[in-house]
């Protein structure tokens, strides 16, 4: 059935006519909603069929709430002929997402995580794609005084030793991972000095900036997404260019061997173009407000 | 065909929740007759009509048609406020006749001459809910006569219409009855049981007081109640 | 809240722009909500309408259970249609992950226990009305079902859009089993979220006010068919 059919046979279900005499029967009654409802859904999966060549990407929120993928995949998709379909998720969800084979390729942010998953067999090969970096933001006028440090560790201790409110992703996330590491690396152990001061809030990096917004809290970012963060009320980035804040991404196809029904061509395409000269030129020249957001890092 | 005649109730009695609503009533309706059941209200007759049109089981006694306890569907029930479903007037009486199992094809044919017989053809493809209460009330009639009863039971049927309306609802009535199907029904009209009765049955407080010829009944009532009853209800 | 008026004229501008994507975003709201509800009420108001006129076993567990979940969560909903649907679940091998045809099969799942809670409680007042006629004239129980659904199918028509406000207006569920792909299972509730994580507010509330818009639109739209058949059919 084509779509412009199934459109038709829509308002049939929704808006019962007069039935003729004597001819008033349940069994119409149910016919006509069959037929509309199936004439629904085949209007709904009507576009899927029309993409018959796609892949499906898990990667993070920060990839796409920074608007790299909107730049970069058309870029792909254009030439190759293959859609790709970002789910965003956390780097953790994004993982187990494709530990349950929900995805062909996997581009995420926690190196740590992203071994893990290879050692477990869920992936064919994992190889570095770029960087960015991890920012701390905190109210302008800041009271933990940290504003210009160069020494993250310093600053989460301060932010510790006086109790101002932080706020966490709390959910299992590349950044997540990387802020609990920064603060074992500044000799804090979080589960002895949480306390109201520290607000895990299980949510995505935007959700997460809102709130810390709201709050007026100290909060550890991606620098993508908080470029492109619009809400920042009197928020600011207070420490920034400290090595241990450095964001690595990284891309792993799949492994078709645990999960056959694995896009493994379209997938390696996808891999294979955005490692190449090409892809990683792309990636470099994506900008906001002048200022590049993701470093190209592959190596060949 | 055989006949489902004589309809007998042999000391029936209802009480639901052992509340007394109806108590040791006998009763023998022959074929062709036309009775009409009087009593105030609460005395039970709209509970003895769903007796024996069936629709209420009786909680002690026998109600039995030509001594079968089956209950033939040659007889239908006309409530005093006809439900009318949502469709035309012409498809209330064909889908009463759905029910019946006639054949879709003849359905169409038979639902307009009952309704050309209650007087209401150039009503036919009208929404059923949009008539006037009589209209609505000869619709009821004529999905009740479409069927073809032996005997009609018929509660209350004009007591929520204005008097033209009764009185057209009243002419159907006669017209079903000299078409060959026995007549039961109730009212509060007194003037419409003394047009209508061949004979009264008095009902009060769920017994019955006597049973006697319609027109010896308005004049000499045997019971004490039915004379308290007519005096009360005639100016 | 000087957020509002920038929002309204944000979605003013929008609407006025007829801004393809988002046109694409609201067919595609549009189509996947209208269809939950349709193949929901295929089998919510039958059922619903048993639980009305039947006498069976199980019926005043069954309305409890369908009461009570009237107020199941999208984010549950979603959560088991993903673990039904995943390469790892039993309905994996069909594919139907993040694709609109999962969230239409959400969409239902949610939907249904009000669909069917509403359907009972509308059928059953009707079935008060009809009982003793019906009785009368020899229907059976699946006569009588199908006669109650058909003559109130004015009002079943505001149930199933009870239900369309609850699909087309939820989040959780499609988030989790459409993945709010950009031009595949993007609907306004997931842009409305994803603008929201973005910080723009104001974009994210002008989606919120013209889904509010069309929503009401519906509505009257509705009420207006059913005021005209109620006068027509009583």
């Amino acid at each position: 059935m084509t779509k412009g059919n199934a459109q038709k046979e829509v308002p049939l279900g929704c808006a019962p006519k007069e039935v003729p005499a004597g001819d008033p029967r349940g069994t119409n009654i149910l016919h006509r909603f069959l037929l509309s409802a199936l004439a629904c859904l085949t209007l709904a999966i009507g576009p899927v069929r029309a993409a018959d060549s796609f892949i499906t990407v898990a990667s993070t929120t920060s990839t796409e709430q920074s608007g790299l993928f909107g730049y970069l995949l058309p870029l792909f998709e254009k030439p190759s002929g293959i859609q790709v379909r970002v789910v965003a998720l956390g780097t953790g969800q994004a993982l187990d997402l494709a530990r349950r084979g929900d995805a062909d390729v996997v581009f995420v942010h926690d190196p740590a995580a992203e071994e893990k998953f290879m050692a477990e067999g869920n992936g064919v090969k994992r190889q570095e794609v770029m960087y960015n970096d991890f920012v701390l933001i905190g109210p302008k006028d800041d009271p933990a005084k940290v504003a210009g440090g160069k020494d993250i560790s310093v600053a989460l201790k301060k932010i510790e030793a006086s109790k101002l409110a932080f706020v966490s992703r709390g959910d299992k996330s590349g950044t997540h991972a990387a802020e609990l590491r920064l603060w074992k690396a500044a000799g804090i152990d979080l589960d002895a000095s949480k306390g109201s001061w520290y607000r895990d809030t299980g949510s995505g990096m935007g959700p997460a900036l809102n709130t810390a917004a709201s709050m007026n809290a100290y909060i550890l970012a991606d620098r993508g997404t908080w470029l492109n963060f619009k809400n920042r009320q009197s928020l600011a980035i207070v420490v920034e260019g400290d090595k241990r804040l450095f964001n690595q991404y990284g891309v792993i196809l799949v492994n078709p061997a645990k999960h056959p029904h694995v896009k493994q061509a379209a997938g390696q395409q996808f891999i294979d173009w955005i490692l190449s000269e090409t892809g990683q030129k792309a990636i470099a020249d994506y900008k906001i407000g002048g200022e590049q957001l993701f470093f190209p890092n592959a190596k060949r | 065909m055989h006949t489902i005649f004589p309809l007998t109730l042999s000391g029936v009695g209802f009480a639901p929740n052992a509340v007394p609503v109806l108590a040791d009533i006998d009763l023998r309706i022959e074929a062709g007759g036309r009775t009409v059941i009087l009593g105030p209200n609460g005395a039970g007759k709209s509970v003895l009509m769903r007796l024996m049109h069936g629709l209420l089981k009786p909680t002690s006694g026998q109600i039995l048609w030509n001594a079968s306890e089956s209950r033939p569907r040659a007889q239908g029930l006309v409530f005093q406020r006809p439900v009318m479903l949502r469709r035309s007037a012409l498809a209330n009486v064909a889908y009463g006749l759905k029910l019946a199992g006639v054949p879709h094809a003849r359905r169409g044919v038979l639902a307009r001459a009952a309704l050309e017989r209650v007087g209401l053809a150039h009503l036919a493809e009208r929404p059923a809910r949009v008539l006037s209460g009589g209209e609505q009330q000869r619709v009821a009639l004529a999905r009740a006569w479409a069927l073809e009863p032996r005997i009609l039971f018929l509660d209350e049927p004009t007591a929520s219409l204005d008097p033209a309306a009764a009185r057209s609802v009243e002419q159907v009535i006669v017209d079903i009855h000299a078409a060959g199907t026995s007549i039961v029904m109730t009212t509060h009209n007194l003037g419409q049981a003394r047009r209508l009765a061949d004979e009264i049955i008095f009902l009060h407080a769920g017994r019955i007081t006597e049973r006697t010829p319609a027109g010896e009944f308005f004049q000499h009532p045997r019971s004490t109640e039915a004379q308290t009853f007519l005096e009360g209800e005639l100016p | 809240m000087s957020d509002l008026p920038a929002s309204l004229s944000t979605a003013l501008g929008l609407v006025a722009g007829l801004d393809a994507k988002l046109l694409d975003i609201v067919a595609l709201s549009l189509s996947v909500s209208l269809s939950a509800v349709l193949l929901s009420a295929v089998l919510a108001l039958p059922l619903g309408a048993l639980l009305a006129v039947g006498r069976f076993a199980g019926r005043r567990t069954l309305t409890v259970i369908a009461n009570g979940f009237m107020g199941l969560p999208a984010v549950v909903v979603g959560l088991l249609v993903y673990l039904l649907l995943s390469r790892a679940g039993p309905l994996g091998p069909l594919g139907l992950l993040f694709t609109p045809t999962a969230m239409v099969i959400a969409q239902a799942i949610l939907v249904a226990p009000l669909l069917v809670a509403l359907t009972r409680q509308t059928v059953e007042d009707a079935w008060r009305e009809y009982q003793e006629q019906l009785h009368s004239l020899g229907a059976t129980t699946h006569q009588a079902t199908a006669t109650l659904l058909w003559d109130t199918r004015y009002s079943l028509f505001t149930v199933m859009l009870a239900g369309f406000g609850r699909a087309i207006s939820e989040v959780g569920a499609v988030m989790i089993v459409g993945g709010n792909i950009d031009g595949v299972t993007r609907v306004m509730t997931t842009t409305i979220a994803l603008e929201t994580s973005k910080g723009d507010l104001p974009l994210a509330l002008a989606l919120g006010l013209i889904l509010v818009a069309l929503v009401l639109a519906i509505n009257a739209l509705a009420y207006v068919t059913g005021a005209w058949a109620q006068r027509r059919l009583g």
